[in-house]
């Protein structure tokens, strides 16, 4: 069996933070993130957040990606270093 | 042998149509202007309002290919309006635009994500070159792509390139001649997500590839490859209706199994000499410009800059157009006989012409700057860090641009709203410029201010003229925000907005891709929105000139008579003349005849000619009332004041210009659409005189509402 995963939205992450995409709550978001190569099983980083708290800038597949963290909230991922 | 059909080959033919695609920022338009150079125009799709940027590139002494640069988009799923015109074109052999060849540009740096598109281009199965862009960074960061590797898994021809560098150009322009490869392979296989209604499509219809009939299934409706074939478009649209296919699902599947493809394919084909990556200057830099303190204050730096050069900087060049036009003007008048023609001429055409001309050089700047923050990708930046901020108003980060570029003026920063991705915050973008006080409203309120406002000083130091002044700008912003917001709220978007969007690495800026982007859009200013100034010139040149019936000639023989000419001296009398000519216009007429509309407002009829003048442009009101009140010398302000100041109003028996009127006059200005060469840009970039119309209505109904409350609440 596998061990439980620790799941978050990515608008959840903090700076620095890693996390390997697992689901999308949003059907239509999840259509266009895809596109973007923010595929499940792909690990993606928080980078930096806005000045105004919103949006976000993640690194994923080699690129730095923003969008909302509306938008971010769709992506469920599991936690990498979990503290 | 099947080898023989798996191949094409262009090199003997006379003409080729090339189309470039790729994701934004792949360097595709680098690209573009590196195999066309110069030898490019601007047109149209048809149908829509999407820019189509062609070139031609001789690839031998008898073959000259025309090539398409379609817009930017990360895959065959069209969701914008861009996006669709590129999925047509590369979707329907039949298109007019349908290319013989199509090269994929890609990011070599961020491999991945431009591999989907290309997966996507080769299950259409059609002619691909896949030109690997940026290669010299890759290699620069320890990374190795093996061409050769991917060019057989693909099945389509790799050329590594660096269009910045102009590498690899040359070995492009020779694939281009030599026996292409048609991708024989499918990149996945899509009947694996939906084979039954792929089978059902093909037993309609012959089709080259199966992911066209699965394109066909999941984007129905934009579809064009079936328009000519209308039964088989029904039968089809029955089979996909009754299959109950969830597009969000096939496509999610389609997505899914191609990045699988991908990540197999990319683990074979790159090896990574050193583990680290260099993000390090990207990084660095982003802490800087998206800093909390720092990201503002450097914007803000940017926008007074960036507000310095188009307000004054282009000044010079403006001053130098108008004074040549004045130049020409002069010597026509004098050289040519005098007559019904050469006014038409001078006081028409070349008065039109003037006013087009006189918009170049803030555009010439205006787009030398954007193209700079856009091609080092800060413009990227500036939607991060302001897009909380201007969300709440229905604009993008990108919006402030536009916006603060209205304050010199409206017609190249509506241009400028391009970069604004999104259908709807660049519409409301658009619509909400001009409510920014531009520059040519400068003088009306100087003017206006100093018939009513006193010179003298509050605090010690605060200038009143320069406070009401400043009222009026920040009067103007607050309504763009605010019609904005409404816009926002009523206005229903075509498209869904995301504001998922690639931050690009820093890069330094290419001057010739900064030059093309002038010589673009003041082409495309000067024929397109052009044509339109000027014909208009020419009408408020006709109506300010022109009288019904023998009006004209009864005032020349007025003040012919001996008694006129020995009352006043030459310059009274001819002021006198034109004042009286203007009066029994056709804008005279019109000027009487709206008085009842306007009066409310407290405005009379010589302002109502005014009102009518000063549509070719807002600072026309000046030399308006100038001759109106035949003040003479038009460049003599404080005559025109003072003329204005001593003048009764004949109905209401109080000044003309009391302080009710001069404010209700303000905000009139401040609010109304009296730009004919704003709402000729507003068609050019909209397409359609629906927003141009609107945008006079709404703009003009918020300046009468709000003058008629001024003027209630002063008087």
């Amino acid at each position: 069996m596998k061990n439980k995963k620790v799941l978050k939205n990515l608008a959840q992450l903090k700076i620095g933070e890693s996390g390997v995409i697992d689901s999308f709550t949003d059907k239509d978001m999840a259509l266009k993130l895809l596109e973007m190569g923010c595929t499940p099983g792909e690990t993606v980083t928080l980078d930096r957040i806005a000045p105004m708290g919103d949006p976000i800038a993640i690194m994923v597949a080699g690129y730095l990606l923003s969008l909302r963290k509306e938008e971010a909230s769709t992506v469920l991922v599991s936690m990498i270093n979990p503290n | 042998m099947e080898l023989n059909s798996a191949f094409v080959n262009f090199s003997e033919k006379s003409s080729l149509k090339i189309a470039l695609v790729g994701n934004p920022n792949s360097g595709k338009s680098t690209l573009f202007n590196a195999l066309t150079g110069l030898h490019q125009k601007t047109g149209n799709f048809p149908g829509v309002t999407v820019d189509k940027k062609t070139g031609f590139t001789k690839l031998s002494a008898q073959l000259t290919a025309e090539i398409v640069d379609l817009p930017g988009t990360y895959s065959l799923y069209p969701k914008s309006l861009d996006e669709s015109v590129t999925f047509e074109v590369l979707c329907n052999p039949e298109n007019h635009n349908h290319p013989d060849i199509t090269i994929v540009v890609a990011d070599a740096s961020n491999l991945k994500r431009n591999l989907f598109l290309v997966s996507q281009i080769i299950d259409l199965k059609i002619p691909v070159i896949l030109a690997l862009n940026m290669i010299d960074l890759v290699e620069k960061d320890g990374i190795i792509i093996d061409t050769v590797r991917l060019s057989e898994r693909l099945g389509v021809k790799v050329v590594a390139i660096s269009a910045r560098k102009k590498d690899g150009i040359e070995e492009l322009r020779s694939a281009l001649l030599q026996p292409l490869p048609v991708p024989q392979l499918d990149f996945i296989d899509v009947n694996k997500i939906a084979g039954e209604v792929i089978a059902k499509i093909k037993s309609v219809i012959k089709l080259n590839s199966d992911f066209v009939a699965f394109q066909t299934i999941s984007n129905f409706s934009q579809i064009h490859y079936l328009d000519n074939h209308a039964n088989k478009r029904e039968k089809i649209g029955e089979i996909i209706k009754n299959s109950g296919a969830d597009v969000n699902k096939l496509q999610t599947l389609e997505s899914v199994e191609r990045y699988k493809v991908i990540n197999r394919m990319v683990a074979e084909c790159v090896t990574h000499k050193s583990a680290v990556q260099d993000e390090t200057f990207t990084h660095k830099l982003d802490g800087i410009l998206t800093h909390k303190i720092f990201g503002f204050a450097i914007f803000l730096i940017i926008l007074f800059f960036l507000f310095q050069t188009i307000f004054f900087l282009a000044a010079i060049p403006m001053g130098w157009i108008e004074n040549f036009f004045v130049f020409i003007s002069e010597f026509a008048s004098r050289t040519l006989p005098p007559g019904e023609l050469t006014n038409l001429l001078v006081n028409g055409i070349l008065a039109g012409l003037s006013g087009v001309v006189v918009f170049v050089p803030q555009i010439a700047l205006l787009f030398a700057f954007i193209a700079v923050l856009e091609d080092t990708g800060y413009m990227a930046r500036v939607s991060f860090i302001m897009d909380k901020l201007m969300r709440r108003f229905g604009l993008n980060g990108r919006s402030v641009i536009p916006l603060v570029s209205g304050v010199a003026c409206a017609v190249p920063a509506i241009m400028s709203t391009r970069t604004i991705s999104s259908w709807k915050e660049r519409i409301i973008t658009i619509m909400v410029t001009p409510l920014m006080s531009c520059s040519a409203r400068l003088p009306v309120y100087t003017l206006i201010i100093s018939l009513v406002v006193p010179k003298e000083k509050t605090l010690g130091f605060f200038n009143y003229q320069g406070l009401i002044l400043m009222c009026l700008y920040l009067v103007g912003f607050i309504a763009a925000m605010g019609a904005a917001y409404v816009f926002k709220v009523i206005l229903r978007a075509k498209e869904k907005s995301y504001f998922i969007m690639e931050l690009p690495v820093y890069r330094s800026p290419q001057w010739k891709t900064v030059s093309i982007a002038i010589t673009d859009k003041v082409k495309v200013f000067l024929f397109d929105a052009g044509k339109i100034i000027v014909a208009i010139s020419v009408i408020l040149w006709f109506l300010s000139s022109h009288a019904p019936g023998n009006r004209i000639e009864t005032i020349e023989k007025k003040y012919a008579t001996t008694e006129m000419v020995s009352k006043y001296n030459a310059t009274e009398l001819k002021a006198k003349i034109s004042s009286e000519k203007l009066e029994s216009s056709y804008a005279g007429v019109i000027g009487k005849w709206i008085e009842p509309a306007i009066a409310p407002l407290g405005f009379d009829w010589k302002i109502g000619i005014a009102l009518v003048t000063s549509f070719a442009a807002r600072e026309v009101f000046v030399g308006t009332m100038a001759t109106i009140y035949s003040a003479g010398n038009t460049d003599n302000s404080t005559t025109i004041r003072d003329k204005m100041h001593s003048k009764v109003n004949e109905t209401t028996g109080m000044p003309s210009f009391s302080m009710a009127v001069c404010f209700s006059l303000l905000i009139f200005y401040a609010f109304a659409m009296q730009c004919v060469s704003t709402m000729a840009v507003v068609y050019r970039e909209t397409k359609s005189w629906k927003w141009p119309l609107f945008q006079f209505l709404y703009m003009g109904t918020l300046a009468y509402l709000a003058s008629f409350m001024v003027y209630h609440f002063l008087k």
